[in-house]
Protein backbone atom coordinates (compact mmCIF):
# COMPACT_ATOMS: atom_id res chain seq x y z
CA UNK A 1 0.00 0.00 0.00
CA UNK A 2 2.77 2.41 0.97
CA UNK A 3 4.62 1.67 -2.24
CA UNK A 4 1.45 2.32 -4.22
CA UNK A 5 0.98 5.73 -2.61
CA UNK A 6 4.62 6.60 -3.23
CA UNK A 7 4.11 5.80 -6.94
CA UNK A 8 1.00 7.99 -6.97
CA UNK A 9 2.89 10.97 -5.56
CA UNK A 10 5.93 10.42 -7.77
CA UNK A 11 3.78 10.43 -10.90
CA UNK A 12 2.46 13.86 -10.05
CA UNK A 13 5.62 15.49 -8.70
CA UNK A 14 9.08 13.92 -8.96
CA UNK A 15 8.46 11.93 -12.11
CA UNK A 16 5.89 14.18 -13.71
CA UNK A 17 5.62 12.94 -17.32
CA UNK A 18 5.83 16.45 -18.81
CA UNK A 19 7.95 18.52 -16.45
CA UNK A 20 10.42 15.82 -15.37
CA UNK A 21 10.40 13.07 -17.99
CA UNK A 22 9.54 15.42 -20.89
CA UNK A 23 7.74 12.68 -22.82
CA UNK A 24 4.54 12.77 -24.89
CA UNK A 25 5.23 16.41 -25.81
CA UNK A 26 3.63 16.44 -29.25
CA UNK A 27 -0.02 16.58 -28.12
CA UNK A 28 0.99 18.80 -25.22
CA UNK A 29 2.40 21.52 -27.43
CA UNK A 30 -0.23 21.12 -30.11
CA UNK A 31 -3.50 21.36 -28.19
CA UNK A 32 -2.84 23.23 -24.94
CA UNK A 33 -3.98 26.59 -26.23
CA UNK A 34 -6.80 26.76 -23.67
CA UNK A 35 -7.48 25.37 -20.18
CA UNK A 36 -10.40 23.34 -21.49
CA UNK A 37 -8.28 21.65 -24.13
CA UNK A 38 -5.62 20.88 -21.54
CA UNK A 39 -8.06 19.28 -19.10
CA UNK A 40 -9.88 17.46 -21.92
CA UNK A 41 -6.81 15.82 -23.39
CA UNK A 42 -5.42 15.18 -19.92
CA UNK A 43 -8.51 13.35 -18.67
CA UNK A 44 -8.85 11.40 -21.92
CA UNK A 45 -5.24 10.25 -21.65
CA UNK A 46 -5.66 9.49 -17.94
CA UNK A 47 -8.64 7.21 -18.61
CA UNK A 48 -6.93 5.34 -21.44
CA UNK A 49 -3.74 5.01 -19.40
CA UNK A 50 -5.51 3.69 -16.31
CA UNK A 51 -7.71 1.20 -18.17
CA UNK A 52 -4.89 -0.08 -20.40
CA UNK A 53 -2.45 -0.42 -17.51
CA UNK A 54 -4.96 -2.44 -15.49
CA UNK A 55 -5.71 -4.75 -18.41
CA UNK A 56 -2.02 -5.26 -19.13
CA UNK A 57 -1.42 -5.96 -15.46
CA UNK A 58 -4.09 -8.70 -15.33
CA UNK A 59 -3.46 -10.47 -18.66
CA UNK A 60 0.31 -10.11 -18.84
CA UNK A 61 0.94 -13.79 -18.13
CA UNK A 62 -0.94 -14.66 -21.34
CA UNK A 63 1.03 -12.25 -23.50
CA UNK A 64 4.10 -13.70 -25.17
CA UNK A 65 7.13 -11.51 -24.67
CA UNK A 66 7.84 -11.28 -28.38
CA UNK A 67 4.52 -9.77 -29.32
CA UNK A 68 3.96 -7.65 -26.24
CA UNK A 69 4.22 -4.26 -27.98
CA UNK A 70 1.52 -5.07 -30.59
CA UNK A 71 -0.65 -6.38 -27.76
CA UNK A 72 -0.16 -3.15 -25.76
CA UNK A 73 -1.12 -1.11 -28.81
CA UNK A 74 -4.28 -3.16 -29.38
CA UNK A 75 -5.27 -2.68 -25.75
CA UNK A 76 -4.70 1.07 -25.74
CA UNK A 77 -6.40 1.38 -29.15
CA UNK A 78 -9.48 -0.31 -27.71
CA UNK A 79 -9.80 2.16 -24.86
CA UNK A 80 -8.93 5.12 -27.08
CA UNK A 81 -11.82 4.17 -29.35
CA UNK A 82 -14.13 4.01 -26.33
CA UNK A 83 -12.98 7.44 -25.16
CA UNK A 84 -13.34 8.93 -28.61
CA UNK A 85 -16.88 7.61 -29.12
CA UNK A 86 -17.87 8.92 -25.68
CA UNK A 87 -16.41 12.33 -26.47
CA UNK A 88 -18.13 12.53 -29.83
CA UNK A 89 -21.43 11.72 -28.14
CA UNK A 90 -21.25 13.89 -25.05
CA UNK A 91 -18.60 16.57 -25.65
CA UNK A 92 -18.73 17.31 -29.40
CA UNK A 93 -17.18 20.79 -29.06
CA UNK A 94 -14.17 19.50 -27.14
CA UNK A 95 -13.87 16.62 -29.58
CA UNK A 96 -13.71 19.09 -32.46
CA UNK A 97 -11.03 21.24 -30.87
CA UNK A 98 -8.83 18.27 -29.91
CA UNK A 99 -9.29 16.71 -33.35
CA UNK A 100 -6.67 14.18 -34.43
CA UNK A 101 -4.99 14.21 -31.02
CA UNK A 102 -7.69 12.01 -29.49
CA UNK A 103 -7.05 9.04 -31.83
CA UNK A 104 -3.33 9.70 -31.43
CA UNK A 105 -3.60 8.79 -27.72
CA UNK A 106 -3.12 5.21 -28.98
CA UNK A 107 0.54 5.86 -29.64
CA UNK A 108 1.09 8.28 -26.75
CA UNK A 109 4.51 7.31 -25.45
CA UNK A 110 3.50 7.94 -21.85
CA UNK A 111 0.95 5.10 -22.08
CA UNK A 112 3.34 2.73 -23.83
CA UNK A 113 6.10 3.57 -21.37
CA UNK A 114 3.92 2.84 -18.32
CA UNK A 115 2.64 -0.42 -19.79
CA UNK A 116 6.07 -1.62 -20.81
CA UNK A 117 8.10 -0.49 -17.82
CA UNK A 118 5.60 -0.68 -14.97
CA UNK A 119 2.25 -2.38 -15.56
CA UNK A 120 3.88 -5.51 -16.99
CA UNK A 121 6.05 -6.03 -13.89
CA UNK A 122 4.19 -4.87 -10.79
CA UNK A 123 1.21 -5.94 -8.63
CA UNK A 124 -2.26 -4.57 -9.53
CA UNK A 125 -2.66 -2.10 -6.67
CA UNK A 126 0.70 -0.43 -7.34
CA UNK A 127 -0.06 -0.35 -11.06
CA UNK A 128 -3.43 1.31 -10.40
CA UNK A 129 -1.89 4.07 -8.28
CA UNK A 130 1.05 4.47 -10.64
CA UNK A 131 -1.14 5.00 -13.68
CA UNK A 132 -3.48 7.31 -11.76
CA UNK A 133 -0.51 9.36 -10.52
CA UNK A 134 1.09 9.56 -13.96
CA UNK A 135 -2.22 10.40 -15.61
CA UNK A 136 -2.97 13.08 -13.03
CA UNK A 137 0.51 14.53 -13.34
CA UNK A 138 0.01 14.67 -17.12
CA UNK A 139 -3.42 16.31 -16.73
CA UNK A 140 -2.15 18.91 -14.24
CA UNK A 141 0.78 19.79 -16.50
CA UNK A 142 -1.50 20.22 -19.52
CA UNK A 143 -3.95 22.31 -17.52
CA UNK A 144 -1.17 24.57 -16.26
CA UNK A 145 0.33 25.07 -19.73
CA UNK A 146 -3.15 25.59 -21.17
CA UNK A 147 -3.97 28.20 -18.52
CA UNK A 148 -0.81 30.21 -19.13
CA UNK A 149 -1.27 30.13 -22.90
CA UNK A 150 -4.98 30.98 -22.73
CA UNK A 151 -4.37 33.99 -20.46
CA UNK A 152 -1.53 35.33 -22.61
CA UNK A 153 -2.88 34.40 -26.02
CA UNK A 154 -6.63 34.96 -25.69
CA UNK A 155 -6.78 36.99 -22.46
CA UNK A 156 -9.31 34.55 -21.03
CA UNK A 157 -9.57 31.66 -18.54
CA UNK A 158 -12.24 29.04 -19.25
CA UNK A 159 -13.47 31.47 -21.90
CA UNK A 160 -14.01 34.29 -19.37
CA UNK A 161 -12.15 37.48 -20.23
CA UNK A 162 -9.56 38.40 -17.60
CA UNK A 163 -7.44 40.87 -19.55
CA UNK A 164 -9.19 43.99 -20.92
CA UNK A 165 -10.04 43.84 -24.61
CA UNK A 166 -8.02 46.98 -25.27
CA UNK A 167 -4.70 45.22 -24.66
CA UNK A 168 -3.49 43.45 -27.82
CA UNK A 169 -3.31 39.66 -27.52
CA UNK A 170 0.00 37.86 -27.79
CA UNK A 171 -0.75 35.63 -30.77
CA UNK A 172 2.63 33.91 -30.46
CA UNK A 173 1.45 32.18 -27.29
CA UNK A 174 -1.26 30.23 -29.10
CA UNK A 175 1.12 29.21 -31.90
CA UNK A 176 3.29 26.10 -31.41
CA UNK A 177 6.49 28.10 -30.62
CA UNK A 178 4.60 29.72 -27.73
CA UNK A 179 3.96 26.23 -26.37
CA UNK A 180 7.70 25.55 -26.29
CA UNK A 181 8.40 28.87 -24.56
CA UNK A 182 5.75 28.29 -21.90
CA UNK A 183 6.86 24.70 -21.29
CA UNK A 184 10.49 25.76 -20.99
CA UNK A 185 9.79 28.55 -18.53
CA UNK A 186 7.46 26.36 -16.44
CA UNK A 187 10.17 23.70 -16.16
CA UNK A 188 12.71 26.35 -15.12
CA UNK A 189 10.27 27.74 -12.55
CA UNK A 190 9.37 24.35 -11.08
CA UNK A 191 12.99 23.29 -10.82
CA UNK A 192 13.85 26.53 -9.05
CA UNK A 193 10.97 25.97 -6.61
CA UNK A 194 12.08 22.40 -6.01
CA UNK A 195 15.64 23.44 -5.31
CA UNK A 196 14.41 26.01 -2.82
CA UNK A 197 12.22 23.44 -1.09
CA UNK A 198 14.94 20.80 -0.92
CA UNK B 1 70.56 32.49 -10.58
CA UNK B 2 69.99 35.97 -11.88
CA UNK B 3 66.46 36.92 -12.84
CA UNK B 4 66.10 37.57 -16.59
CA UNK B 5 65.46 41.22 -17.41
CA UNK B 6 62.62 40.35 -19.78
CA UNK B 7 59.29 38.71 -19.01
CA UNK B 8 58.71 35.20 -20.30
CA UNK B 9 55.11 34.59 -21.24
CA UNK B 10 53.06 32.40 -23.52
CA UNK B 11 51.75 33.72 -26.84
CA UNK B 12 50.22 36.02 -28.05
CA UNK B 13 52.94 38.63 -27.69
CA UNK B 14 51.49 41.35 -29.87
CA UNK B 15 48.12 42.62 -28.78
CA UNK B 16 45.75 44.96 -30.58
CA UNK B 17 44.09 47.66 -28.59
CA UNK B 18 40.65 46.38 -29.62
CA UNK B 19 38.28 45.44 -26.87
CA UNK B 20 34.60 44.64 -26.61
CA UNK B 21 33.92 48.03 -25.04
CA UNK B 22 35.76 49.89 -27.77
CA UNK B 23 34.00 48.06 -30.60
CA UNK B 24 30.60 48.60 -29.00
CA UNK B 25 31.46 52.26 -28.48
CA UNK B 26 32.21 52.68 -32.19
CA UNK B 27 28.96 50.96 -33.16
CA UNK B 28 27.03 53.28 -30.83
CA UNK B 29 28.66 56.34 -32.41
CA UNK B 30 27.84 54.98 -35.86
CA UNK B 31 24.21 54.33 -34.97
CA UNK B 32 23.68 57.68 -33.28
CA UNK B 33 23.03 59.85 -36.38
CA UNK B 34 20.28 57.56 -37.70
CA UNK B 35 18.67 57.31 -34.27
CA UNK B 36 18.79 61.10 -33.87
CA UNK B 37 17.20 61.54 -37.31
CA UNK B 38 14.47 59.11 -36.23
CA UNK B 39 13.72 61.29 -33.22
CA UNK B 40 13.81 64.44 -35.38
CA UNK B 41 11.26 63.03 -37.81
CA UNK B 42 9.06 60.99 -35.50
CA UNK B 43 9.25 63.08 -32.35
CA UNK B 44 9.40 62.36 -28.66
CA UNK B 45 7.33 59.22 -29.15
CA UNK B 46 10.28 57.67 -31.00
CA UNK B 47 12.62 58.83 -28.25
CA UNK B 48 10.41 57.08 -25.70
CA UNK B 49 10.48 53.82 -27.68
CA UNK B 50 14.28 54.03 -27.94
CA UNK B 51 14.70 54.84 -24.24
CA UNK B 52 12.42 52.07 -23.03
CA UNK B 53 13.97 49.55 -25.37
CA UNK B 54 17.54 50.31 -24.25
CA UNK B 55 16.63 50.50 -20.56
CA UNK B 56 14.75 47.21 -20.59
CA UNK B 57 17.51 45.44 -22.53
CA UNK B 58 20.11 46.55 -19.98
CA UNK B 59 17.87 45.66 -17.04
CA UNK B 60 17.07 42.18 -18.41
CA UNK B 61 20.76 41.51 -19.02
CA UNK B 62 21.74 42.58 -15.49
CA UNK B 63 18.80 40.71 -13.95
CA UNK B 64 19.55 37.48 -15.80
CA UNK B 65 23.23 37.62 -14.90
CA UNK B 66 22.36 38.36 -11.25
CA UNK B 67 19.87 35.49 -11.08
CA UNK B 68 22.26 33.01 -12.63
CA UNK B 69 25.17 34.35 -10.54
CA UNK B 70 27.27 35.27 -13.54
CA UNK B 71 29.43 38.38 -13.68
CA UNK B 72 27.23 41.33 -14.64
CA UNK B 73 28.59 42.67 -17.93
CA UNK B 74 26.14 45.42 -18.84
CA UNK B 75 29.03 47.89 -18.91
CA UNK B 76 30.38 46.40 -22.15
CA UNK B 77 27.59 48.20 -24.00
CA UNK B 78 26.35 45.20 -25.95
CA UNK B 79 22.91 45.27 -24.30
CA UNK B 80 22.66 49.00 -25.01
CA UNK B 81 23.32 48.34 -28.70
CA UNK B 82 20.84 45.48 -28.82
CA UNK B 83 18.19 47.72 -27.24
CA UNK B 84 18.97 50.58 -29.61
CA UNK B 85 18.98 48.33 -32.70
CA UNK B 86 15.68 46.77 -31.64
CA UNK B 87 14.08 50.20 -31.17
CA UNK B 88 15.36 51.31 -34.58
CA UNK B 89 13.48 48.45 -36.24
CA UNK B 90 10.18 49.25 -34.47
CA UNK B 91 7.41 51.51 -35.71
CA UNK B 92 7.35 54.80 -33.76
CA UNK B 93 3.70 54.60 -32.59
CA UNK B 94 4.05 51.17 -31.02
CA UNK B 95 2.46 50.76 -27.55
CA UNK B 96 5.26 51.58 -25.14
CA UNK B 97 5.23 48.25 -23.28
CA UNK B 98 5.93 46.22 -26.43
CA UNK B 99 9.64 47.12 -26.72
CA UNK B 100 10.02 45.57 -23.23
CA UNK B 101 8.77 42.23 -24.55
CA UNK B 102 11.04 42.58 -27.58
CA UNK B 103 14.03 43.26 -25.33
CA UNK B 104 13.17 40.25 -23.18
CA UNK B 105 13.09 38.02 -26.26
CA UNK B 106 16.33 39.51 -27.58
CA UNK B 107 18.37 39.49 -24.38
CA UNK B 108 17.00 36.54 -22.40
CA UNK B 109 15.73 34.10 -25.02
CA UNK B 110 18.25 34.60 -27.81
CA UNK B 111 21.36 35.97 -26.14
CA UNK B 112 21.66 34.85 -22.52
CA UNK B 113 20.00 31.44 -22.69
CA UNK B 114 22.45 30.47 -25.41
CA UNK B 115 25.48 31.60 -23.42
CA UNK B 116 25.61 35.40 -23.58
CA UNK B 117 27.72 37.72 -25.70
CA UNK B 118 29.23 35.93 -28.68
CA UNK B 119 27.09 32.81 -28.35
CA UNK B 120 23.80 34.04 -29.77
CA UNK B 121 22.77 32.01 -32.83
CA UNK B 122 20.60 34.81 -34.20
CA UNK B 123 20.96 38.55 -34.21
CA UNK B 124 19.25 39.35 -30.87
CA UNK B 125 17.66 42.63 -31.94
CA UNK B 126 16.18 41.11 -35.10
CA UNK B 127 14.95 38.05 -33.21
CA UNK B 128 13.26 40.43 -30.77
CA UNK B 129 11.59 42.19 -33.67
CA UNK B 130 10.55 38.90 -35.30
CA UNK B 131 8.99 37.68 -32.06
CA UNK B 132 7.09 40.95 -31.66
CA UNK B 133 5.98 40.59 -35.28
CA UNK B 134 4.68 37.07 -34.63
CA UNK B 135 3.02 38.02 -31.34
CA UNK B 136 1.53 41.41 -32.21
CA UNK B 137 1.27 41.45 -35.99
CA UNK B 138 -1.32 44.19 -36.18
CA UNK B 139 0.28 46.91 -33.99
CA UNK B 140 3.64 46.11 -35.59
CA UNK B 141 2.33 46.84 -39.08
CA UNK B 142 0.01 49.81 -38.51
CA UNK B 143 1.92 51.87 -35.93
CA UNK B 144 3.74 53.91 -38.61
CA UNK B 145 3.05 57.54 -39.19
CA UNK B 146 4.10 60.27 -41.56
CA UNK B 147 7.21 62.09 -40.43
CA UNK B 148 6.55 65.42 -38.88
CA UNK B 149 9.63 67.41 -37.98
CA UNK B 150 9.76 67.59 -34.19
CA UNK B 151 6.64 65.40 -34.29
CA UNK B 152 3.39 66.99 -33.28
CA UNK B 153 0.89 65.08 -31.17
CA UNK B 154 -1.61 64.54 -33.95
CA UNK B 155 0.73 62.72 -36.30
CA UNK B 156 -1.18 60.90 -39.01
CA UNK B 157 -0.97 57.14 -39.22
CA UNK B 158 0.22 56.19 -42.66
CA UNK B 159 1.54 53.31 -44.67
CA UNK B 160 5.25 53.08 -45.41
CA UNK B 161 6.48 53.40 -48.99
CA UNK B 162 7.22 49.66 -49.08
CA UNK B 163 3.66 48.89 -47.96
CA UNK B 164 2.37 51.09 -50.79
CA UNK B 165 4.71 49.46 -53.30
CA UNK B 166 3.51 46.04 -52.11
CA UNK B 167 -0.06 46.98 -52.91
CA UNK B 168 1.06 48.41 -56.26
CA UNK B 169 -0.28 51.95 -55.86
CA UNK B 170 3.01 53.78 -55.59
CA UNK B 171 5.82 54.54 -57.98
CA UNK B 172 8.57 56.70 -56.52
CA UNK B 173 9.30 59.99 -58.26
CA UNK B 174 12.27 62.35 -57.87
CA UNK B 175 11.18 64.09 -54.62
CA UNK B 176 10.60 60.69 -53.06
CA UNK B 177 14.27 59.79 -53.54
CA UNK B 178 15.35 62.93 -51.78
CA UNK B 179 12.90 62.34 -48.94
CA UNK B 180 14.08 58.78 -48.56
CA UNK B 181 17.71 59.86 -48.58
CA UNK B 182 17.02 62.39 -45.83
CA UNK B 183 14.70 60.13 -43.88
CA UNK B 184 11.55 62.18 -44.39
CA UNK B 185 9.35 59.14 -45.08
CA UNK B 186 7.25 56.75 -43.05
CA UNK B 187 9.02 53.75 -41.59
CA UNK B 188 10.60 52.26 -38.53
CA UNK B 189 12.39 54.68 -36.19
CA UNK B 190 15.96 54.14 -37.30
CA UNK B 191 15.67 52.93 -40.88
CA UNK B 192 14.47 55.95 -42.79
CA UNK B 193 17.45 58.33 -42.86
CA UNK B 194 19.58 56.76 -45.58
CA UNK B 195 22.36 59.38 -45.41
CA UNK B 196 22.80 58.92 -41.65
CA UNK B 197 22.96 55.13 -42.01
CA UNK B 198 25.49 55.44 -44.84
CA UNK B 199 27.60 57.81 -42.76
CA UNK B 200 27.49 55.43 -39.80
CA UNK B 201 28.34 52.46 -42.02
CA UNK B 202 31.31 54.31 -43.55
CA UNK B 203 32.54 55.19 -40.06
CA UNK B 204 32.48 51.51 -39.07
CA UNK B 205 34.33 50.60 -42.29
CA UNK B 206 36.99 53.24 -41.68
CA UNK B 207 37.41 52.13 -38.07
CA UNK B 208 37.67 48.52 -39.34
CA UNK B 209 34.86 47.38 -37.06
CA UNK B 210 33.25 45.75 -40.11
CA UNK B 211 34.56 44.78 -43.53
CA UNK B 212 33.00 45.73 -46.85
CA UNK B 213 32.06 42.18 -47.87
CA UNK B 214 28.67 41.78 -46.23
CA UNK B 215 27.15 45.26 -46.77
CA UNK B 216 28.33 45.49 -50.38
CA UNK B 217 27.20 42.00 -51.41
CA UNK B 218 23.91 42.45 -49.53
CA UNK B 219 23.06 45.81 -51.11
CA UNK B 220 24.36 44.85 -54.56
CA UNK B 221 22.44 41.58 -54.78
CA UNK B 222 19.23 43.22 -53.57
CA UNK B 223 19.72 46.10 -56.03
CA UNK B 224 20.39 43.82 -59.00
CA UNK B 225 17.34 41.70 -58.24
CA UNK B 226 15.13 44.78 -57.79
CA UNK B 227 16.45 46.08 -61.13
CA UNK B 228 15.78 42.85 -63.03
CA UNK B 229 12.60 41.61 -61.37
CA UNK B 230 10.61 44.83 -61.00
CA UNK B 231 7.00 43.95 -61.91
CA UNK B 232 6.66 47.11 -64.03
CA UNK B 233 9.71 46.27 -66.20
CA UNK B 234 13.45 46.73 -65.75
CA UNK B 235 14.01 49.96 -63.84
CA UNK B 236 17.09 51.52 -62.28
CA UNK B 237 15.02 54.01 -60.30
CA UNK B 238 12.99 51.32 -58.58
CA UNK B 239 16.18 49.45 -57.74
CA UNK B 240 17.67 52.54 -56.10
CA UNK B 241 14.47 53.14 -54.21
CA UNK B 242 14.41 49.58 -52.91
CA UNK B 243 17.91 50.15 -51.53
CA UNK B 244 17.02 53.46 -49.87
CA UNK B 245 13.62 52.48 -48.50
CA UNK B 246 12.93 50.06 -45.69
CA UNK B 247 15.53 48.56 -43.42
CA UNK B 248 18.03 47.46 -46.05
CA UNK B 249 20.84 49.90 -45.19
CA UNK B 250 20.31 49.48 -41.45
CA UNK B 251 20.33 45.70 -41.83
CA UNK B 252 23.27 45.55 -44.22
CA UNK B 253 25.65 47.73 -42.19
CA UNK B 254 24.62 47.11 -38.61
CA UNK B 255 22.80 43.81 -38.30
CA UNK B 256 24.09 41.39 -40.91
CA UNK B 257 27.65 42.26 -39.79
CA UNK B 258 27.13 41.09 -36.19
CA UNK B 259 30.24 38.95 -35.44
CA UNK B 260 28.77 35.80 -33.86
CA UNK B 261 26.09 35.48 -36.54
CA UNK B 262 28.10 36.11 -39.69
CA UNK B 263 30.71 33.94 -41.45
CA UNK B 264 34.42 34.20 -40.71
CA UNK B 265 36.08 34.16 -44.13
CA UNK B 266 35.73 36.88 -46.81
CA UNK B 267 34.23 34.38 -49.29
CA UNK B 268 31.76 33.24 -46.67
CA UNK B 269 30.81 36.84 -45.97
CA UNK B 270 30.08 37.50 -49.63
CA UNK B 271 27.90 34.37 -49.84
CA UNK B 272 26.14 35.43 -46.65
CA UNK B 273 25.50 38.99 -47.87
CA UNK B 274 24.29 37.85 -51.28
CA UNK B 275 21.93 35.37 -49.64
CA UNK B 276 20.52 38.13 -47.45
CA UNK B 277 19.94 40.34 -50.49
CA UNK B 278 18.24 37.59 -52.49
CA UNK B 279 15.91 36.56 -49.65
CA UNK B 280 15.07 40.21 -48.92
CA UNK B 281 14.01 40.86 -52.51
CA UNK B 282 12.11 37.58 -52.83
CA UNK B 283 10.08 38.49 -49.73
CA UNK B 284 9.56 42.09 -50.87
CA UNK B 285 8.50 41.22 -54.41
CA UNK B 286 6.74 37.87 -54.04
CA UNK B 287 6.07 37.38 -50.34
CA UNK B 288 3.15 38.44 -48.18
CA UNK B 289 5.18 40.96 -46.16
CA UNK B 290 6.21 44.35 -47.57
CA UNK B 291 9.64 44.12 -45.90
CA UNK B 292 11.97 41.14 -45.74
CA UNK B 293 15.31 42.41 -44.42
CA UNK B 294 14.78 41.08 -40.89
CA UNK B 295 13.72 37.61 -41.97
CA UNK B 296 16.44 37.47 -44.62
CA UNK B 297 19.16 38.16 -42.05
CA UNK B 298 17.65 35.74 -39.51
CA UNK B 299 17.46 32.95 -42.10
CA UNK B 300 21.04 33.56 -43.22
CA UNK B 301 22.14 33.64 -39.53
CA UNK B 302 20.95 30.06 -39.33
CA UNK B 303 22.99 29.17 -42.41
CA UNK B 304 26.23 30.61 -41.01
CA UNK B 305 27.61 27.34 -39.53
CA UNK B 306 27.04 25.69 -42.92
CA UNK B 307 28.71 28.54 -44.83
CA UNK B 308 31.66 28.50 -42.43
CA UNK B 309 32.02 24.78 -42.93
CA UNK B 310 32.22 24.99 -46.70
CA UNK B 311 34.42 28.08 -46.86
CA UNK B 312 37.01 26.86 -44.40
CA UNK B 313 40.40 28.01 -45.71
CA UNK B 314 42.99 25.45 -46.79
CA UNK B 315 45.58 24.75 -44.14
CA UNK B 316 49.06 25.71 -45.36
CA UNK B 317 50.88 22.75 -46.85
CA UNK B 318 47.89 20.44 -46.93
CA UNK B 319 46.27 19.57 -50.22
CA UNK B 320 42.53 19.78 -50.59
CA UNK B 321 40.82 16.43 -50.69
CA UNK B 322 40.23 15.38 -54.28
CA UNK B 323 42.54 18.08 -55.66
Amino acid sequence: MIKALVRFKKGILDENPIFSQAIALCPVLAVTTTVNNGIGLGVATLSVLFASAMVVCFIRRFISDRVRIPCFIVISATFTTVVQLLMEAFLPALNDSLGIFIPLIVVNCLILARMESFAAKNPPLTVAFDSLGMGLGFTLALTLIGAVREVMGFGTVFGITVIPEAIPRNILMILPPGGFFVLGFLIVGLRALKRKGA
Amino acid sequence: MERPRYTVTATPHIRASDSIERTMYYVLIALAPAAVMGVVFFGLRALAVIGISIASAVIFEALYQKLTRKPVTVKDGSAVITGLLLAMTLPPALPLWMPVIGSFAAIVLVKQLFGGLGHNFLNPALAGRAILMAAYASPMTVAFYTPNVWGSVDAVTSATPLLLMESGVFTPSAPDFLASFAGNIGGSIGETAAFALLAGGLFLLVKKVITWHIPVSFIASAGVLAFLLNPGGVSGGIALYHILAGGLLLGAFFMATDYPTSPVTPVGKVIFGAGCGVITMVIRLYGGYPEGVAYAILLMNLAVPLIDRYTRPRVLGIKKRGA
